[in-house]
């Protein structure tokens, strides 16, 4: 194997940790998101249903975004130390959220004394679960739209630490996060549900973030054409990514055709698909580069030895992870 | 307030808040799988009572724990970037294993919390074994990370970068063992005799208290063994600093001057411009021999160090009293009840010993603050030992006191949150009558679970 195929495959690993984050932890702040907004008769039931989904698992699934980091600043540290410079700020404001999501939804788990504490615990869970995808989006897009070059001696703050990530594109890539990780939540509580009318409220609110969905979509769209060149070419231009995006719209498509027809399983693999299909379609935009606008794999990979002991690591974690996970998942998700 | 004194106050902070939790989540399993190992083998609900709690107990700080940590990885770049950049590659490899022992803990402990009705109990118990043994390899990683810090090796520095680099040895550093082992026993000590000390200010007041005597007595089953354990642990820990941080080394024991047969100085104040202490007690020899096991031993002092690269002597030294006369506390109170069982006397009974064993309550928590800041403190202004300066790695963002200031405060905020929530929810006797009496199990009870 050659550096740049390990390479390779190390920032492919990243990118499926982040895939796992998103369609794991990013369904718990969906759920969130559905806390802050549970209403009608069933309001307190709504809620009920969010915590038992969440509460077993999200912490195994918040590992994911540890795994990125970490894998992040092992194997290409020259992007991790550009990133965590440029966009030290919004970076700051998701630990916030982060913090507050955790520790507010366990504290509302277990104070049982006061009605009013066990309110205040949910509406800071909830906030904090927008404001953290909301903000992961908006790094995401600064990175995407090519705006975290290498830090220049001298800058100005709103030039080298402001507006990398305040950007129209930014901000509705974050929209979107929001949306797309409300839009998944909904679905898996589908199936989580139990009775028929607590089925239908969550296929409500799943169709109509259905609809969301591709309004952000298409602002996201409009906007990278005038903030992220990089973008514009990879969405629109190259035959690498067209597929990808076919395929993006064909399951958001079959997502919300199944939800539709109440095919709770479909629509949940069709969703799924769709938003890992929109990270390997950022991914191809973007390839070869990790950070745009200079930064390849190839080039921001650390030397060989790390690479090639990170992976040993990573077949040796992931032979005691899958079945661990397996298992968590068939206990408390077996329906 | 500079950047930099802000990027360091804000990242003591941030591990000063986590390493409690941190702690507790190595400690806690052990408590709990020990419980629910006792209640499977006599079948007295007590000891499931106790599980539970402690589990319930685990759950809110190991979720803290989890947040704050995301905090810390974070915070490495945010606050060190051209450390990372550099060191990233080379003490990656301990950072992604600890990942996965937090993946097993994060998953081994869902299952354990929610898991009481939906599993068999041999897999359930299996699972609290799990999530003891990743909590402490989990420790074991990131403590490694540090040691390499503190002793770095495995590479060679050419013009500000690291070359020819060799990851297993730098997890093979020479501070590696004796920093896990001393950490390792740290989290055991701090935990057992943490909770020994919550269940006898109850047993004070209601001494036959069953679900009491029972929590004390797996309590002190952890921390005894590891409270005799620290002193030694930490000569080892001592010689080897002597050996590669001698800067760190003088600076503990306030060694202004290079010499041979050197005292041990107990207490006192350094006076780091006349360069002398001034109300310590000196044991003559104490010092080369404690750190050479030879009383002729010469020992270096601060006049071999330049003036610009000496630690903060009396923090460091400060720090170090605490933690030595902590340990040294923890240990006589340790030696105490191990007599005391050995002669087969009931510890939950000895008033006095109780008392002892109330005091020596926070003094786990208190000796690791301690033992921290003489281990980080004591290695400025590097960051990476000789290799790179803290002032070098700094992050060129302005303005770094605002997210200190804002860390600390939620910090705060969540401390004291959860010292509450501890206090008005796991720290309640049962109210089951008959376990405040004298309780003997009576015909076996099935408890589901
Ligand atoms: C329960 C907590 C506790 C107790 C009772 C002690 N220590 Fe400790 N000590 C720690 C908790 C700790 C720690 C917080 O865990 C440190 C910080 C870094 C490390 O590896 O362990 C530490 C560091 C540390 C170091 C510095 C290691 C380094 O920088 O590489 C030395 C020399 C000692 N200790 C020595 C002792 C001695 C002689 C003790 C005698 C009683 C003692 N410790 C008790
Ligand atoms: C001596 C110092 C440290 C020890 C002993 C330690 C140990 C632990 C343990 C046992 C946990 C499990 C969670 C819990 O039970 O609370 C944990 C969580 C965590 N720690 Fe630390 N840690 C230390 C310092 C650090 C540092 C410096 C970092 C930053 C790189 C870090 C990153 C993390 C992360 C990311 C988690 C969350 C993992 C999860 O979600 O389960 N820790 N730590
Ligand atoms: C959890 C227990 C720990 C505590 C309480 C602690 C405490 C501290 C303190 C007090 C400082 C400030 C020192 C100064 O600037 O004077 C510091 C700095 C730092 N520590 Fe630790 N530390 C811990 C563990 C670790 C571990 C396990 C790592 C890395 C793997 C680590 C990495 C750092 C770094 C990168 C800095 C900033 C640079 C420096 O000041 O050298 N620490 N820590």
């Amino acid at each position: 194997m050659s550096q740049t195929i390990e390479a390779l495959l190390l920032a492919g690993v990243i990118l499926i940790a982040l895939n796992g984050y998103v369609l794991l932890a990013g369904a718990d702040f969906g759920g969130g998101v559905w806390d802050l907004l549970a209403s009608g008769p069933r309001r307190d039931r709504q809620r009920e249903l969010i915590a038992n989904a969440i509460g077993p698992v999200w912490e195994a699934n918040h590992v994911w975004l540890i795994l990125v980091v970490v894998l992040l600043f092992t194997c290409f540290p020259l992007v991790f130390s550009r990133v965590a410079v440029g966009l030290h700020i919004p970076l700051t404001l998701m630990l916030f959220g982060i913090v507050l999501r955790g520790s507010a939804f366990i504290f509302r788990s277990y104070d049982t004394h006061h009605d009013v504490a066990q309110r205040r615990w949910g509406r800071t869970f909830s906030i904090a679960s927008l404001l953290t995808p909301f903000l992961l989006g908006v790094c995401v897009g600064a990175i995407a739209s090519g705006r975290v070059g290498p830090p220049a001696a001298g800058t100005d703050f709103i030039a080298g630490y402001v507006s990398p990530w305040l950007t129209p594109f930014a901000l509705s890539l974050g929209l979107f996060t929001v949306v797309l990780f409300a839009f998944l939540a909904a679905i898996y509580l589908t199936i989580e549900a139990d009775g028929e009318s607590l089925k239908e409220d969550f296929r409500t609110r799943a169709l109509m973030a259905g609809g969301l969905c591709f309004v952000a979509a298409v602002l996201t769209l409009v906007t990278a054409l005038r903030d992220a060149p990089l973008m514009q070419e990879g969405l629109l231009g190259s035959t690498r990514a067209i597929p990808i995006h076919l395929l993006t719209g064909a399951f958001a498509v079959t997502a919300l055709v199944a939800l539709w027809k109440r095919r709770w399983h479909l629509a949940r693999f069709a969703a799924a698909a769709q938003l890992s299909c929109i990270i390997w379609g950022w991914a191809a935009a973007q390839y070869p580069y990790l950070l745009p606008p200079d930064l390849t794999i190839k080039e921001a990979a650390a030397p060989r030895i790390t690479l090639q002991l990170t992976l040993a690591a990573l077949v040796l974690g992931a032979a005691v992870l899958f079945p661990s996970l397996r298992y968590l998942f068939r206990v408390f998700k077996s329906k | 307030m500079s950047d930099l004194l802000a990027a360091r106050s804000q990242m003591a902070i941030s591990l000063a808040f986590h390493i409690i939790f941190a702690v507790v989540g190595i400690g806690m399993p052990l408590l709990m799988v020990l419980a629910e190992w006792r209640w499977r083998a006599t079948r007295d609900p007590v000891y499931l009572e106790l599980a539970r709690r402690w589990a319930k107990g685990t759950a809110i700080l190991f979720a803290v724990g989890a947040v704050s940590g995301t905090v810390l990885s974070f915070e490495l770049g945010l606050l060190w970037p051209r450390f990372m950049e550099m060191a990233g590659p080379i003490i990656g490899m301990p950072f992604s294993l600890e990942g996965f022992a937090f993946f097993t803990e994060a998953i081994f402990l869902g299952i354990y919390l929610y898991g009481w009705e939906k599993i068999p109990p041999k897999a359930h118990i299996g699972a609290g074994i799990l999530v003891a043994l990743s909590g402490v390899l989990s420790g074991i990683f990131v403590v490694i990370a540090n040691a390499w810090m503190n002793t770095p090796t495995g590479f060679r520095a050419i013009s500000g970068q690291l070359t020819e680099l060799d990851p297993i040895r730098a997890m093979l550093n020479p501070a590696a063992f004796q920093q896990t082992l001393h950490m390792t026993l740290a989290a055991y000590a701090a935990t057992g005799l943490a909770v020994s000390a919550v269940h006898a200010v109850f047993l004070f007041g209601d001494p036959m208290n069953a679900f009491h005597r029972r929590a004390l007595q797996i309590g002190l089953m952890v921390g005894t063994p590891a409270a005799l354990l620290q002193p030694v642990s930490g000569d080892i820990s001592a010689r080897n600093v002597a050996e590669y941080q001698p800067a760190k080394l003088a600076a503990m024991e306030s060694v202004f001057e290079t010499r041979r047969e050197a005292p041990l100085l107990i207490g006192g104040l350094p006076d780091i411009d006349r360069r002398e202490v001034r109300f310590g007690i000196e044991i003559p020899y104490g010092l080369s021999l404690l750190a050479y096991h030879d009383p002729h031993a010469e020992v270096k002092g601060l006049d071999q160090v330049p003036r610009e690269d000496w630690p903060h002597v009396t923090i460091v030294h400060l720090a170090f009293q605490i933690m030595v006369g902590l340990g040294s506390y923890m240990a006589l109170v340790a030696l105490w009840v191990a007599i005391t069982a050995l002669r087969r006397r009931e510890v939950s009974q000895n008033r006095a010993l109780l008392k002892a064993i109330i005091l020596a309550g926070p003094m786990g928590f208190l000796a690791i603050e301690a033992g921290w800041v003489v281990t980080e403190v004591g290695r400025q202004p590097w960051i990476i030992s000789g290799v790179l300066r803290t002032a070098e790695a700094v992050t060129p963002m302005p303005g770094l006191v605002v997210p200190f200031t804002l860390i600390t405060l939620l910090y705060l905020f969540l401390g004291t949150i959860v010292a509450w929530m501890l206090y008005s929810q796991i720290i309640r006797s049962p109210v089951t009558r008959d376990w405040s009496r004298s309780y003997t199990p009576g015909p076996k009870v099935e408890v589901k679970g």
